[in-house]
């Protein structure tokens, strides 16, 4: 590792530091929605509950998926700690589509709880499940741009230090949304069919 | 790589560790609500509790958190964090449960 001006060397720790403190906020965001699904549990409005909705299977195969796009990134980061450009364009990759896979089956999940009238306009239930759920989704969503937008600064500009510094960042969101999900799976989906 | 971004040559082993014991601490929870054999507070007894492990070790071995290879700001960022959750959290339930509780009167 060449040595780097110091002045370099703190404007990436300062950004890293920065998106800590993103990342501490947003899972504030997240442990509010959080209590207000907990909340909610019970104002089903006499409409279906968390027991006649989750699919058991449905979750699994969603945390599975994402479980294993968290990992793969850690070999995109080993890959860039190696300096080979191909295996950071490859598990980059691949971990963009495990994070599809995963939008897919939530999209699945979401548009036929909707088919089945219950949307997030059923109770007040489904609206903090919408909302919480719906959330994480988003942030997923952004995560898969996000590593698209990687893998072309990867393919144009080469392993650069600022590239490292944002596939470095981009890895701490998308661990922080496996995190998120442990809380989703074990505060919603469990739960509602125990 | 560290948190300034800096390429640090790393091994995949935390990663698969982590995969492995994530997986397994995955598994059992939905075993249990599968099997249905358990009475259901200590299913959400053991569900709670392996989900903060697996929480630490997402921690440890996905985000690299450790009490000396951390950056002290980062981890009083997440211990503040961390106490003002509990204070929020803490508090709706406590607030709203009291009310849902009276109101039921």
């Amino acid at each position: 590792m060449a040595a780097l001006p110091t002045s370099d060397t703190q404007k990436y720790e300062d950004r890293a530091f920065g998106f800590w403190i993103y990342l501490m906020s947003d899972a504030i965001i997240f442990a509010l929605l959080f209590a207000t699904y907990l909340v909610m549990l019970g104002n089903t409005a006499r409409g279906p509950t968390g027991q006649q909705l989750f699919s058991l299977e449905h979750a699994a195969a969603e945390t599975a998926v994402l479980l294993l796009s968290s990992a793969t990134f850690g070999f995109a980061s080993v890959a860039f700690a190696q300096a080979s450009r191909p295996g950071v364009i490859q598990w980059l990759s691949v971990t963009a589509v495990l994070g599809l896979g995963f939008l897919l089956l939530e999209y699945q999940e979401f548009s036929g709880m909707i088919a089945k009238g219950a949307g997030p306009d059923r109770s007040g239930f489904l609206s903090a499940f919408f909302a919480l759920v719906g959330t994480h989704g988003l942030h997923v969503s952004a995560g898969i741009i996000w590593i698209l937008v990687m893998i072309g600064q990867v393919l144009t500009k080469g392993l650069t230090r600022p590239v490292a510094s944002r596939v470095m960042r981009l890895g701490l969101f998308w661990h922080f949304l496996d995190i998120i999900w442990i809380g989703i799976f074990s505060v919603v989906y469990l739960p509602g069919l125990v | 790589m560290d948190a300034s971004g800096l390429p640090v040559e790393r091994s995949r082993r935390p990663y698969l560790i982590g995969l492995g014991l994530a997986f397994i601490l995955t598994a059992i929870p939905f075993a249990l609500v599968a099997a249905g054999t358990l009475p259901r507070i200590s299913t959400l007894v053991i569900i709670a509790i392996l989900a903060i492990v697996q929480v630490l070790v997402h921690l440890r071995f996905f985000l690299h958190i450790g009490f000396r290879s951390t950056p002290f700001e980062n981890l009083a960022a997440m211990v503040f964090a961390g106490i003002l959750i509990v204070f929020m959290v803490g508090g709706t339930l406590w607030i709203m449960f009291d009310l849902h509780h009276r109101m039921m009167m």
